[in-house]
């Protein structure tokens, strides 16, 4: 079973963009917390598929299975997941934070309440 | 066959994304943010990754999920609101996914069993899996057993996760009865 | 949600299955796909169910703060307790071969405890985000010296509108 050469890195390519895209062009600070969520996501396929091997199988040991996929992106993987819903979850709560002190969640009004300069 | 499931899915997850650029409701991007964490799940599982699949289900259609809806819920947002005209940014991002693809063209195939990924850890790694730990399943032996340090950092950055939510949104208890604000 | 007879319904007989299947996939972590994480997240959700359909004051009678708070303190001194019981033991930190009669069963003893610890923090972490989510209210920063009064969370709030 042979792949399709590079493709699965040029989709995760696409995804990271329009992850990358909705970060930097978005004003609404939920959007762009979803968005880095999206970048973080095909990040993760990018090494997932780095871990295949074509006529292999998940990596449990069993018997008549030869071959196995590496292992090592998937541990890596794992920690990177978790410590994705980390960092999502204390960018929420900021988010909180702002609202109840700027009133808004859109940087534009935020920017013009802010008492700063 | 599995090529053919894998292009499918992939495509799929462009659409999707690009239905969240687009979509102004935020309610409708924390829904299909859930769809696309799902999606991610089922790649994993054609890309032989199942314990992985098992934590993104788990995490990212379930836990980030909710807290997205209850962060709509608190701030009370609805709609999001288009200030500016994307293009800079919209070049910005083309370019730099262009010089990514350039790069990836000296990548190895996927799949490919002789990559460089694939041949200097990995195999001792099951080896060792097989006489010294012997415990079938590859991942958990990894992340507990070889790589218990990482996991260790992993586990207090979760509780310092934990610990920095409480501090940011737990309410004060109230002081004494005596003092009261403004009285 | 009391005006929901079949989530309420459904709810009671699934939530003792998904925290069951969260117990199933913490312990056969290391003969299937699971382990740690899957299950704290899985057992953290079932919470999380509940706390959506019945109520989050009912969940806090059942799990309360408090009780949160030290169970994911005890998760991560668990793990750190086992390395530290690897050294008292004569091997190097985290090296679990010394802790059984042989190196195959001390690893089979680390793992398992290790798991262990890492699924009560992240089970416990997770129900903790949800209670500071869910239970957040905006008088209770406006004013802090406020009485105590029983009345509904953010949640249940904005359901009714």
């Amino acid at each position: 079973m042979t792949y399709i050469g590079l493709y699965n890195y040029w989709i995760v390519f696409l995804l990271m963009m329009t992850g990358l895209y909705v970060v930097i062009v978005s004003t609404n600070l939920i959007k762009k917390i979803i968005g880095l969520n999206i970048f973080q996501t095909s990040v993760f396929i990018l090494y997932i598929s780095i871990g295949k091997v074509a006529g292999g199988t998940a990596p449990i040991l069993a018997e008549g299975y030869k071959i196995y996929s590496n292992p090592l992106p998937h541990v890596l993987i794992l920690t990177a997941i978790v410590v994705g819903v980390a960092t999502t979850a204390l960018g929420l709560a900021l988010i909180v934070r702002i609202h109840s002190e700027y009133g808004s969640v859109d940087e534009e009004k935020i920017y013009q309440n802010d008492p700063v300069d | 066959m599995e090529a053919l499931v894998d292009l499918a899915l992939l495509a799929l997850l462009t659409v999707l994304a690009i239905g969240i650029v687009r979509l102004r409701s935020l309610f409708g991007a924390a829904m299909l943010f859930g769809i696309y964490s799902l999606l991610c799940a089922l790649i994993f599982v054609v890309l032989d990754a199942v314990d992985v699949a098992f934590t993104e289900a788990a995490v990212g259609a379930g836990i980030s999920t909710i807290l997205i809806l209850s962060t709509l819920s608190i701030t009370g947002a609805r709609l999001e609101v288009k200030h500016s005209r994307p293009l800079i940014p919209f070049l910005i991002t083309a370019a730099i996914g262009a010089a990514l693809i350039y790069a990836s063209l000296d990548m190895p195939l996927v799949g490919d069993p002789n990559a460089p990924a694939n041949l200097h850890v990995a195999p001792e790694y099951i080896e060792g899996t097989r006489t010294e730990v012997q415990i079938p399943n590859v991942v958990t032996a990894v992340l507990a057993s070889y790589r218990g340090y990482d996991t260790l950092g992993e586990v207090t950055v979760i509780f310092t996760a934990g610990v920095g939510v409480l501090c940011l949104l737990s309410r004060r208890r109230p002081r004494r009865k005596t003092t009261r604000r403004g009285s | 949600m009391e005006h929901h007879i079949v989530l309420r319904v459904v709810a009671k007989s699934f939530i003792p299955v998904i925290l069951l299947f969260a117990l199933y996939v913490q312990f056969h972590g290391d003969y299937g796909p699971g382990g740690g994480f899957q299950a704290g997240v899985i057992f953290g959700s079932g919470i999380i169910l509940y706390a959506l359909i019945f109520g989050l004051q009912t969940t806090k009678k059942v799990l309360p703060q408090s009780i949160i708070h030290h169970m994911t303190g005890i998760g991560v001194l668990l793990y750190a307790g086992i390395g530290v019981l690897s050294l008292i033991r004569g091997g190097n930190f985290l090296d679990y071969s010394v802790l059984g009669a042989t190196p195959a069963a001390g690893q089979h003893i680390g793992i398992m405890l290790i798991e262990l610890g890492v699924g009560v923090t992240v089970a416990f972490v997770m129900v903790s985000l949800f209670y500071s989510f869910a239970g957040y209210r905006q008088k209770d920063l406006d004013d802090p010296a406020a009485e105590d009064d029983d009345e509904q969370d953010s949640i249940e709030k904005s359901d009714q509108q």
